[in-house]
């Protein structure tokens, strides 16, 4: 039901489409995804643009999908540690789970990431790639 | 402190029960809990129901009126949910209403109903309990989260993928005890490894199968709960939670939340951990039998492995742990699994688990996981009310 | 007389995925004979997208390279115009997505431009027009093509996934920012049913060998006589030249007619390890050109889209394009870092309907 709507993956187009997170203007800790409040307490933050560029801090792949992503099951996904600190959850594309090792240089790319049936919209995002 | 009683257990069997609806499992383990106790319904103050997806799975939410009309009662009655600790978060509602001077006597349920749909269907709904928001639209499964824990683990301990289907090959055999249990097959590691991958490197024997269930406990004030024959007393309760996603978490290879939770439960309970003798863990998957007995403080950190291949860990051995077969081989109907545990610990301290029966127990406590350890509840119960350090 | 430009390439950039199919393979599948096969198109091996690539997230990848080239924030970009035959959608721009992901903003027009195989030198067109009459600073032309052939058509063997993207400004005359100044275009175009797909269709339908004499040949060699008429320039007068590569032994061809050398082929004809990207074919030509040119140097570049038409351009590099050659990931990148597929991962890959 969520997931085919396009209104709630829309409103995250900065974060999903290109990485876009948020900084602390008191501390300067990096967030990604963005964040509302700082550890340090502060409420005052600017946008910051990440680089895509991070390693692999764990990884699986994914066999038996919720039913949405059947079409491009099998497929890997890890969690990236962000070159600016933050880790976040992305699929790893363009390779199986035989070609990974934790600690892989990834860099991000811009894929689908699913069609919701023959009418339904089709989500985009960022997906990370091992850097050859 | 004030202590709060168990004066009543009830349970469903747990399985695929084709033939029984998320009422008929509801009302089924109401009805035992309150005759275990010997109490009348009209006696009860305040009901909690533990649910996740009842909403998802049956198209039914509002079970809080559910649990009430089943047993003709106006008294209030409220559902809670924390994804799998919702059973647990259920039993802390209600020991704390009691301590409040809200109500006298408890009733505390735990229900899922989770066959009504397919597996896919299912898979989805139970995301839920992670952050949909990143982990959801990435195409992660609970599986897949606890197979990053599990490939995060073995890569820093060197786990292997045998010594990790030990959790699997040991609550097999101990459902095989019991006669609520899900399964009661044994089965081998060679199965476990050799069955179909759900998300690498975790198997279909990894994981928790997809179970209805239900079980309740009746709770009641100290001075109340004395009245009553054998009581089982909660001597302490923490709760710990930490962030929606994995990601965001500090270590992949254990789950703060449980030592947190464990602390606040012992220190209440002014108990060491070493004082427990019989334990109730969330194993969803394997790996997450292995960081609880960790993180709780049973055994040392990154030793799982060898104590489970000395059977340490079995019934019968110096760190029994789920002898009711636990998550994965009694089952798991998600918002169930907290009070089954509770279930468990009082069968076993009232010497009532039969051939599973650890011997003489005194002090047991219970694990209980939401998500991937972003909510975690861990209590301690006693036959005594008093530490009388056994 | 065709009228001299003031517009320069800023940046250039390219993608084609990591995925190969072998001709071989393919004939093996369909009960052909792999020699007459590769013998009559010239293809050793074809790009084959990866199942979470379509034209949108394949033209994304170029235009960063692009932007890269270009050295501008993506905000300064006013225009895109992305040429595809395969757009995601029927109805909602590809053009407005790629905005969004480049982070563009939302001051700027946006199109998409379908012209069968000439959709992107369209958008050049397109795009040049609007610099020149400086209704904008800078313009992103595209095309990028995820394209289809029906299992065992000839098609088949050559319908592959890639794009290139093209970041248009000004030629700066003393403050040069441009690798390659466009100096003219112009175009041909006639109605000719030599190739078509009707809507809700899979697969593309063609005519043949009247596709080869009365379509790409007719239209190719008479726009460049064209062009060469128009300026004076001879055909020995450049160092490059590019035309649309359906197969191997099209571009060959033409060539011949033409009399263009091998050496000023070299870089221009990528079709062999590539296969056709369609909207994406001539402009990979001359993504690895301005690769691989040196300084001062002349390339003729002649598209054509089934349909029927072509699109001419007299282009010159600048002192610029070494320094631009060493930023970003180019063509030869893309082609080394391969790997192959099967037959059977290839059908779901492309998701092939029988």
């Amino acid at each position: 039901m969520h997931r085919q709507s396009p209104i709630l993956r829309w409103r995250k187009f900065p974060e999903r489409y290109r990485l876009e997170g948020n900084r602390c203007n008191r501390c300067g800790i990096v967030y990604f995804p963005k964040k509302e409040l700082c550890e340090c307490s502060c409420k005052e933050f600017s946008s910051f643009q990440l680089s895509g560029k991070g390693k692999i801090l764990t990884y699986t792949e994914i066999k038996s999908s919720p039913e949405e992503f059947s079409e491009m099951t099998p497929y890997c996904v890890g969690i990236i540690e962000l070159a600016e600190g933050p880790k976040i959850t992305g699929q790893i594309t363009d390779a199986t789970v035989d070609e990974l090792k934790v600690g892989d240089d990834v860099e991000q790319v811009f894929r689908k990431f699913l069609a919701v049936g023959d009418s339904g919209v089709i989500h985009y995002g960022v997906k990370f790639k091992k850097i050859e | 402190m004030e202590k709060v009683g168990i004066i009543g257990i009830g349970a469903t069997k747990f399985g695929e029960l084709w033939k029984q609806s998320l009422r008929d499992l509801l009302a089924e383990s109401q009805l035992k809990a309150i005759e275990d106790a010997k109490i009348s319904e009209k006696d009860i103050d305040l009901i909690f129901t533990g649910n996740m997806c009842s909403g998802d799975f049956s198209g039914q939410n509002h079970l809080g009126s559910m649990a009430s009309e089943i047993l003709n009662l106006n008294v209030p009655s409220i559902r809670v949910e924390a994804a799998c600790a919702s059973g647990s978060v259920a039993l802390r509602q209600g020991m704390q209403a009691i301590r409040g001077g809200e109500a006298d006597i408890v009733l505390v349920n735990g229900v899922e109903k989770m066959t009504d749909v397919q597996t896919r269907q299912a898979t989805t709904g139970l995301m839920g309990a992670g952050d949909e928001e990143w982990e959801g639209f990435n195409g992660l499964t609970f599986c897949g989260l606890y197979a990053m824990m599990a490939r995060a683990y073995m890569h820093k301990y060197r786990l292997t993928r045998e010594q990790l289907a030990l959790v699997s090959v040991k609550n097999h055999k101990h459902a095989t005890y019991n006669p609520i249990a899900h399964y009661h097959n044994e089965i081998t590691v060679d199965q476990v490894l050799n069955s179909s991958i759900i998300a690498d490197p975790l198997t279909l024997l990894d994981c928790s199968p997809i179970t209805d269930g239900s079980a309740s406990v009746v709770l009641a004030r100290e001075d109340i709960a004395r009245k009553f024959e054998s009581p089982i007393w909660i001597l302490g309760s923490g709760q710990a939670n930490d962030t929606l996603s994995l990601h965001a978490r500090k270590s992949l290879t254990e789950i703060p939340a449980s030592t947190h939770a464990a602390q606040r439960a012992l220190m209440q309970a002014k108990l060491g951990i070493d004082k427990v003798n019989v334990t109730e863990v969330h194993d969803c998957f394997s790996i997450a039998e292995v960081m609880a007995i960790e993180d709780l403080g049973l055994i040392p950190r990154g030793e799982a492995g060898r104590i489970m291949e000395e059977g340490q860990t079995y019934f019968d051995g110096k760190v029994p742990v789920n002898s009711c077969g636990g998550l994965k081989a009694c089952g798991h109907p998600i918002g169930a699994t907290g009070i089954k545990q509770v279930w468990e610990i009082v069968k076993q301290l009232r010497n009532e688990a039969g051939k599973r029966q650890i011997g003489k127990a005194n002090i047991g406590l219970t694990h209980n996981v939401g998500g991937t350890g972003s909510t975690v509840v861990v209590n301690v119960f006693g036959r005594d009310r008093e530490n009388k350090g056994y | 007389m065709v009228k001299k430009l003031n517009i320069g390439i800023v940046g250039f950039g390219c993608y084609i995925p990591k995925f190969r199919i072998r001709t071989e393979d393919i004939a093996v599948a369909n009960n052909q004979n792999v020699d007459l096969i590769k013998g009559a198109l010239l293809i050793n091996e074809k790009t084959v997208p990866n199942k979470d690539e379509d034209s949108i997230s394949i033209a994304v990848e170029a235009c960063k390279n692009a932007l890269l080239r270009a050295k501008i924030a993506s905000s300064r970009i006013k225009a895109i115009y992305m040429g595809s035959e395969s757009h995601p959608y029927a109805v909602k721009a590809s053009s407005a997505i790629v905005g969004e992901v480049l982070g563009v903003g939302n001051d700027f027009t946006a199109a998409d431009v379908e012209f069968a195989c000439k959709a992107g030198t369209a958008a050049i067109q397109m795009i040049a027009g609007q610099v020149e009459a400086e209704m904008i600073d800078y313009g992103l032309a595209i095309g990028s093509d995820t394209s289809q052939g029906a299992p065992g058509d000839a098609l088949e063997y050559s319908a592959a996934a890639g794009g290139a993207a093209f970041i248009i400004g000004k030629n700066k005359v003393g403050k040069e920012e441009s690798a390659a100044n466009i100096l003219y275009t112009l175009s041909r175009t006639t109605d000719t049913p030599d190739f078509w797909r009707r809507n809700n269709q899979q697969y593309p339908t063609h005519m043949g060998r009247f596709t080869g004499e009365e379509a790409y040949f007719k239209h190719i060699v008479s726009t460049s006589q064209a062009m060469l008429n128009e300026t004076g320039l001879k055909i020995e007068d450049f160092d490059h030249v590019i035309f649309h590569q359906p197969n191997g032994k099209f571009p060959l061809k033409a060539a011949k007619v033409l009399g263009v050398t091998n050496e000023q082929l070299k870089y221009g004809i990528v079709v062999h390890d590539i296969g056709n990207t369609y909207s994406g074919s001539s402009l990979l030509g001359l993504v690895n050109v301005l690769e691989n040119a040196l300084p001062n140097q002349k390339i003729l570049l002649t598209s054509y889209g089934s349909g029927s038409g072509s699109d001419c351009f007299v282009i010159e590099t600048t002192n610029l394009i070494t320094e631009k050659q060493k930023i970003g990931k180019n063509l030869l990148n893309y082609m080394q870092n391969k790997q192959y597929v099967n037959y059977n991962q290839y059908r779901q890959m492309v998701k092939m309907i029988h």
